[in-house]
């Protein structure tokens, strides 16, 4: 048995260590906002936060986040409220969606850091994919949600 | 596509729903070929719009959402015409068939930029015919003329006393009158809700991980499988070890499938694990040495050979030869994947009398058959559950990952979800062809072009997909931009010889035009530039009957200033192509430094696509179009050995954050036919960069993809 601490709450799992952190929030605990895109930390689909820092949960081992504190897109707020969430409504973000989770995630961790970063400092920070395109809508929300 | 006839075919019908309310769809009349299908389960089947007595407005989505947009532009031209309170609408996915097909495919498909377009008019239909027996039932109740009441915001309002009643109160009464078969629809000038930047409805579920996709179905005790396929394109399974992979904890079953070896476990990491520890080897296959230089041979090959005549309008040979100058060039494109953001995965449940797939698709009906096939059960005996896609862009239009679901869960008579891991998705898709072609044109003593012959060597996509649609070995993708250019050059002719190879070919954004427009408008670049013309002013000579085009062209010039030389250290490229009804012009502003590096700091795209529903989703679609077009420059996917050498996203460079250009949408604004807008933002853009590229560098780009290793984007 592993214990975890996610979004506040301790959770135990049965599963073998090396198991990714993804995978472990994804099909044992059903928690799948956190996304699956390349299983190789390329595209940070995966993206969630451990004690604040973001991790590409697809290559992260279950047993390296015990006594960590785990949040994913699911904790960030309880009812969307958090700025970037805020601003990515505002500013129409999202087109298929999927790789959202892990922008908002990408970004908050920025944001928390970084509090008003530069464009060159959020081109640099965010190496998440999307295959949407939706990379200047993305920039537009983080500054927005940093300047409110 | 003539949406009028589509519409024309049906029938207004109105219903009461079981909890009591509205239901309004259109009746299928007999005769129809789609009249079979609607007959056993007709209310449920022919409905659009479904008004409750709580006042919700639910609309039924026949097409699937895949991030263009259309569950809120589509529920947009119900709610215009119904008069609705916009924030009474609700959407719900449509079971398969009847009135859902897409008319001009006789399918349920998302795909083609149709989707809008196709509904344009059922959809307006449906929605007026319900505001006016609202209006009729209201006018009932209070016993006063129709021609006194209006409905506004949800409401029938009776003019002159000014009383209301809501539509969730008139639902019942409304429901039990006859509808108007042809209800009057509003003139553009009157639209309220159309042309509105309407906030899309699925937002919210995108920004808090609550949106399900494909990968995300829970289903009670289902397993999850993942997949080794044979790397070369046809191959068959030699041999594997099935007990290592059984070894480990977890694993269910081992399946073999017809190109591969899937492994069922009770969750995804104990499958991967499984598949990996079965070693699997494949045997021969006659295709092993093929390769992407053996592929480029057959394509060169095919240059020399007559092909299919798609256009001959004058007298092009002749042409050619009384012409002053005569001006060739070859151009050629790799194949490309798809990459969408969320890997190929299907659940499926497969019971002895019953099947149900959960699938992110742009094919319900085609799952359905798919699924009736392998399981042997009769169509009606399978459900088809569409949920959101990650991405579509053609790909999941493909059923292979589908197929191999179904069979999984029937192998191990349990619900099962299959995952593919993205090499499996890059290794296995059904790719944009790889294309060559060669241009002829013979030029006046002015320099204008009084002839082109163009010759298009490829794979044909619809061989495979609809074979009855390839005519006299003419695939209309595969010369789709080209034969149909716009450019009044009077002697034309365009053939397509087709060259097969074992790397199966599919749809991808904006297919046939993906490329054409790349090699057509560098080629109308080099005209320009080997007659001394501005390429703008040379594109405006030869559009000079088209106005629409004019337009785009014009509004291009106002915002970008390209008809003047750049500034220092900047250059610009012009494009514009025509596709899927809609017009699309792109400027690129691009540097290129001494060391080579490309870099493209702004796109201006000029769009016009008739009608706009959602101008909000419309510019979101152009920057979508564009990054993916832009991507493409970077792209390729080459073959050793017979099999896909790119894997995933470190080896197929698709374009990110860093290498954003600034990107203007200017929309036209007009009341012309609504045109596509999923697609046609991708053709114009490479050939936009490559122009740029050569206006700094005077290096023609002829063969995609520029090397990685040199050019920044
Ligand atoms: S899935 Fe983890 S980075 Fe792509
Ligand atoms: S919104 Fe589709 S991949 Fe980013």
């Amino acid at each position: 048995m592993i214990t975890l601490t996610i979004n506040g709450n301790e959770q135990k799992v049965n599963v073998t260590p090396d198991t990714p952190l993804l995978w472990v929030l994804r099909d044992t605990l059903g928690m799948t906002g956190t996304k699956f895109g390349c299983g190789m930390a390329q595209c940070g689909a995966c993206t969630v936060h451990l004690d604040g820092e973001a991790v590409r949960s697809c290559i992260f081992p279950v047993a390296a986040a015990v006594g960590k504190k785990i949040t994913t897109i699911e904790g960030l707020s309880p009812d969307r409220s958090h700025p970037l969430q805020q601003a990515w409504i505002e500013e129409e973000v999202p087109q298929c969606g999927y790789c959202q989770s892990g922008m908002i995630m990408s970004a908050a961790a920025l944001l928390e850091k970084n509090p008003h970063p530069s464009d060159t400092e959020i081109d640099q920070a965010m190496t998440n994919v999307c295959r949407c395109g939706t990379y200047s809508r993305v920039r537009k929300a983080i500054q927005q949600a940093a300047n409110t | 596509m003539d949406t009028l006839n589509v519409s024309r075919r049906n029938f207004l019908k109105s219903t009461a729903t079981v909890a009591g309310g509205l239901i309004i769809g259109f009746h299928l009349p007999h005769n129809s070929r789609l009249a079979q299908a609607a007959e056993t389960t007709e209310t449920a089947i022919n409905a659009w719009l479904r008004i409750g007595t709580d006042d919700s407005v639910t609309v039924m989505m026949a097409h699937s959402e895949m991030g263009q947009g259309v569950h809120t532009s589509l529920p947009m031209l119900v709610a215009e015409e119904l008069e609705a309170d916009w924030r009474n609408i609700q959407i719900e996915t449509s079971p398969i068939g009847g009135v859902y097909q897409n008319p001009a495919m006789g399918m349920q498909i998302t795909g083609g930029s149709t989707s809008v377009r196709l509904r344009w008019e059922m959809l307006r239909t449906a929605g007026a015919a319900a505001r006016e027996v609202l209006i009729e039932a209201a006018a009932q109740q209070w016993q006063v003329q129709p021609e006194n009441c209006r409905a506004a915001l949800g409401k029938v309002i009776h003019t002159n006393s000014g009383q209301t009643l809501s539509y969730g109160q008139l639902a019942e009464a409304a429901a039990k009158l006859m509808p108007p078969d042809s209800p009057k629809l509003k003139s553009p000038s009157e639209f309220k809700i159309i042309g509105q930047p309407i906030k899309r409805l699925d937002t919210p579920a995108k920004v808090d991980g609550s949106a399900i996709f494909g990968i995300d179905v829970k289903v009670p005790n289902m397993l999850i499988a993942t997949v080794k396929q044979s790397p070369v394109f046809g191959g068959k399974v030699k041999q594997y070890d099935e007990a290592a992979a059984k070894a480990i904890a977890g694993v269910k079953a081992v399946v073999e499938i017809p190109n591969g070896v899937a492994v069922v476990a009770e969750n995804y990491w104990q499958a991967k694990k499984g598949v990996e520890a079965l070693n699997v080897s494949f045997a021969e296959t006659e295709h092993d040495k093929q390769d992407t230089a053996s592929i480029t041979k057959l394509l060169e090959q095919g240059l020399t050979e007559n092909g299919a005549v798609a256009r001959n309008t004058g007298d092009a040979q002749a042409a050619l030869k009384t012409a002053k100058t005569q001006l060739t060039a070859e151009y050629s494109v790799p194949f490309l994947a798809h990459v969408t953001m969320e890997p190929m995965n299907c659940t499926a449940d497969v019971k002895t009398d019953s099947c149900e797939v959960w699938v992110g698709t742009q094919a319900q009906e085609w799952v359905q058959q798919t699924a009736a096939k392998v399981t042997g059960l009769p169509k009606e005996k399978i459900a088809v559950h569409t949920t959101y896609l990650g991405g579509g862009f053609g790909r999941r239009v493909e059923l292979d990952f589908v197929t191999q679901a179904v069979l999984l869960s029937k192998t191990v008579r349990q619900p099962v979800k299959l995952i593919w891991a993205r090499e499996e998705d890059t290794q296995h898709d059904f790719y944009r062809p790889a294309m060559r072609v060669k241009f002829t044109a013979g030029l006046d003593e002015k320099g204008m072009p009084t002839a082109i012959q163009t010759r298009v060597v490829g794979p044909s996509i619809l061989q495979r997909v609809f074979p009855g649609a390839v005519k006299n070995g003419l695939d209309s993708t595969a010369v789709e931009g080209i034969a149909d250019m716009r450019y009044e050059i009077p002697n034309q002719y365009t053939d397509y010889v087709m060259k097969n190879t074992h790397v199966p070919v599919g749809f991808w954004r904006s297919v046939g035009h993906s490329h054409n427009a790349f090699f057509l408008e560098s080629f109308i670049d080099e005209i320009a530039h080997a007659s001394g013309k501005n390429p703008y002013h040379l594109r405006r000579t030869l559009l000079s009957k088209s106005p629409r085009f004019l337009k785009v062209l014009d509004t291009l010039v106002w915002h970008t200033n390209c008809d003047q030389p750049a500034p220092k250290g900047y250059s610009r490229g012009i494009a514009i192509h025509h596709s899927f009804g809609s017009i699309v012009g792109e400027v690129a502003e691009v540097s290129v430094s001494e060391a080579g590096k490309v870099t493209v700091h702004r796109v201006v795209c000029v769009v016009d696509c008739g009608i706009v529903v959602n101008p909000d989703t419309v510019k979101a679609q152009m920057e979508s179009a564009i990054v993916y077009g832009l991507s493409a420059l970077k792209e390729a996917i080459t073959l050793k050995n017979g099999r896909v050498e790119q894997s995933n996203f470190h080896d197929f460079p698709v374009l990110k954050m860093a290498e954003m250009p600034q990107i203007e949408v200017v929309m036209i604004s007009n009341e012309e036919k609504l045109g596509g807008v999923g697609e046609p933002g991708t053709p114009p853009i490479i050939p936009a960069v490559t122009n740029a590229i050569f206006a700094a560098t005077g290096k023609r780009l002829r063969h995609l993809p520029i090397d990685h290793k040199e050019s920044k984007l």
